[in-house]
């Protein structure tokens, strides 16, 4: 590292091949390293004076109750599918994680995954039933929900199906439509062991069936050991009660395991001796392998990370320094190490792990990159703290093998083409 | 401990260490769990366990399943279900296939009990009228569909009894996630 010199004869020290600098580059050597790199600063041509801006010379607009984003983020939405006229709210959206930045996800783009559609729940008119094996069955409504000690947590919530289209195919399009559907909030609520202890387990209790109060009704198994765990009735989704599309008035947060068994819209909770195996847990959501037979209850979601910025469909403007960033997270524990290559995988240097470093919570990594110009092929590699590291696509599909649709989690690359053009392709 | 909540306070989340949840302080239980009566359980405890039991009372046959089926499905499912130009996982066929290139998952060919098939077209279907049929007719269903797939005799009229004991082609298919077997 070349100290705080910083004139273009003294370039900065490549960490790994192909311009990744070092990840406390930015933070030490700050806006001269633009300077340093050759990039031009973008000098004014105008000779006549600049105008003011209408808005630092007009009022705008008043106070209001709900605040919404700036119209010129009109393009920031959720990615759709096309969905059946027939059955047109069965399907997914896709959180738009080029457009994002940081690890919290606003609530209006959290991805969804319906089954049937989004019930408009009366929260008077809604209770959560606790029954099975337990001694006294119990129901609460949310005025006595709302007295119990609640807890707060950050974590993702991560579909199965995330990435599926990257597992069998190179698609070009965005890395939210390939890899949207994780989303992370701060999810607030109440443990579910506080109202377990309430209701009392019987002899024999080993799972929980949950299920949603949608009009297809989702039914879900989760272990009682993971239900007694870090299991949450939980009501607030970064600070706001639960978005409709979310589980209003309230879902389950299953830390680090698939969307679906984070089952919105609870309104009944069975304990049982043995899961439910119900048509979205055999016929759903299942690892289908190259013998016939099928993976049941792969629940944890695994170590995973991607760069998204610059990502899939992005062009780079010209050579210079770039910031390559993007998300890790694993369903096991906390993201321990993001190692990201600029050469296809011949040399790695650490990222940045940059804000909060959570258990079963997104992370983001950030690592300075200076573009020569020339091809380049980006690819991030996460490790957990359990010592999980992401797979690259050969290990991942020979896990599942290829059939399967879920729980793919292998290195993605995007290649850098000398028109600044990043298009997907393997690595 | 009050290193972290110094490194809270002073905004320095970056380290992991200290940013693992503390543990929650005992807070005494306000207990506002309400009792239900025995009727209102048996009324929202629709869940069907794999061995059948809480399988209601009801029976139906296959012939009748295929008069409700053309009233109540094939709009959506095709004429019969085995139809694949539905945008739907088709309701028949795909026997013999989990283990080729182009495994076709229907509930003949992949789900391993036949009392889900009760249970999930009892809750969910018809997708317009969620749980609208009686439980004549969802049993009627459920043997119209596992005939249509072969796995059961015209003749069978599937009710509690005679449901849990079909045996499905694929009974045996699945493998419980190593972390979760016994
Ligand atoms: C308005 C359209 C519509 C009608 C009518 C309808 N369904 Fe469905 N059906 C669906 C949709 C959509 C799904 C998939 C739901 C999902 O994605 O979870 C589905 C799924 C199913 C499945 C699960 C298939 C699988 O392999 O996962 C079964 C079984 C089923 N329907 C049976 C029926 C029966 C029986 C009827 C008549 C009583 C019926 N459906 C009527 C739309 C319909």
């Amino acid at each position: 590292m070349s100290g705080d010199k910083t004139d273009a004869a003294d370039e900065p020290e490549q960490v790994a091949g192909n311009g990744l600098l070092h990840r406390r580059l930015f933070l030490t050597q700050g806006l001269t390293l633009a300077g340093a790199l050759g990039v031009a600063g973008q000098a004014s041509a105008q000779t006549a004076l600049p105008k003011r801006p209408d808005w630092m010379t007009r009022q705008g607009a008043g106070l209001s109750g709900y605040g919404q984003p700036s119209k010129f983020e009109e393009g920031v939405k959720r990615l759709t599918g096309q969905p059946n006229p027939l059955f047109p709210s069965v399907g997914s959206t896709r959180t738009p994680l080029e457009k994002l930045n940081g690890m919290i996800t606003p609530n209006g783009l959290h991805f969804e995954r319906h089954h049937s559609s989004v019930p408009d729940i009366n929260p008077d008119a809604h209770r959560l039933l606790i029954h099975g094996l337990v001694r006294k069955p119990l129901a609460w409504d949310m005025s006595a929900l709302a007295r119990y000690p609640m807890t707060s947590v950050i974590r993702f919530i991560e579909c199965s199906g995330n990435s599926g289209a990257a597992k069998r195919n190179v698609p070009q399009t965005s890395v939210g439509q390939i890899h949207g559907l994780v989303s992370c909030s701060e999810w607030t609520g109440i443990k579910l062991s506080h109202l377990l202890d309430e209701t009392g387990l019987a002899d024999g209790a080993s799972w929980i069936i949950a299920e949603g109060a949608e009009a297809s009704s989702m039914v879900r198994s989760i272990p009682l050991e993971t239900a007694l765990d870090d299991v949450i009735v939980a009501l607030y989704q970064n600070g706001e009660r639960i978005r409709p599309e979310q589980g209003y008035p309230m879902r389950l947060l299953v830390p680090g395991c698939e969307g679906s068994v984070n089952v919105k819209w609870v309104h009944r909770i069975k304990v049982v001796s043995e899961p439910g195996d119900s048509r979205d847990e055999t016929g759903q959501y299942t690892d289908l392998m190259a013998d016939g037979r099928a993976l049941k209850y792969t629940l944890l979601m695994d170590v995973k990370s991607l760069i998204t910025h610059p990502s899939v469909s992005m062009k780079l403007a010209q050579p210079g320094v770039y910031e390559v960033s993007g998300l890790a997270w694993s369903g096991h524990g906390a993201i321990r190490r993001v190692e990201v290559t600029a050469d296809g995988g011949k040399s790695w240097a650490d990222a940045e792990l940059s804000g909060p470093v959570l258990p079963k919570c997104l992370t983001r990594f950030r690592i300075p990159w200076s573009w020569t110009g020339g091809p380049a092929t980006l690819a991030s590699r996460a490790i957990d703290d359990r010592g999980n590291v992401q797979p690259t696509h050969e290990v991942a599909i020979a896990r599942y093998g290829e059939i399967g649709a879920y729980h793919y989690n292998g290195i993605q690359p995007w290649a850098v083409a000398q028109t600044g053009e990043v298009a997907n392709v393997r690595m | 401990m009050s290193a972290c909540r110094f490194a809270l306070a002073a905004g320095l989340l970056l380290t992991s260490g200290c940013a693992t949840q503390t543990k929650p302080v005992a807070h005494p239980a306000p207990n506002l769990g309400q009792a239900m009566t025995e009727a209102e359980l048996a009324f929202w405890d629709t869940s069907i366990l794999v061995d059948g039991s809480n399988l209601p009372a009801g029976s139906g046959s296959s012939a009748q399943g295929l008069i409700v089926y053309k009233q109540k499905c094939a709009a959506c499912h095709g004429a019969t279900g085995a139809e694949t130009d539905t945008r739907l996982t088709p309701l028949i066929g795909g026997m013999g296939s989990l283990a080729t290139a182009q495994p076709v998952r229907t509930l003949g060919s992949y789900w391993p009990h036949a009392t889900i098939v009760f249970d999930y077209i009892r809750r969910a279907m018809p997708y317009n009228a969620p749980k609208s049929l009686s439980n004549d007719e969802a049993y009627a269903l459920t043997a119209y569909l596992l005939r249509a797939n072969g796995i059961i005799d015209e003749a069978l009229i599937v009710d509690r009894t005679t449901l849990p004991a079909v045996k499905m082609p694929n009974q045996n298919g699945f493998v419980m996630a190593p972390e979760h077997a016994k």
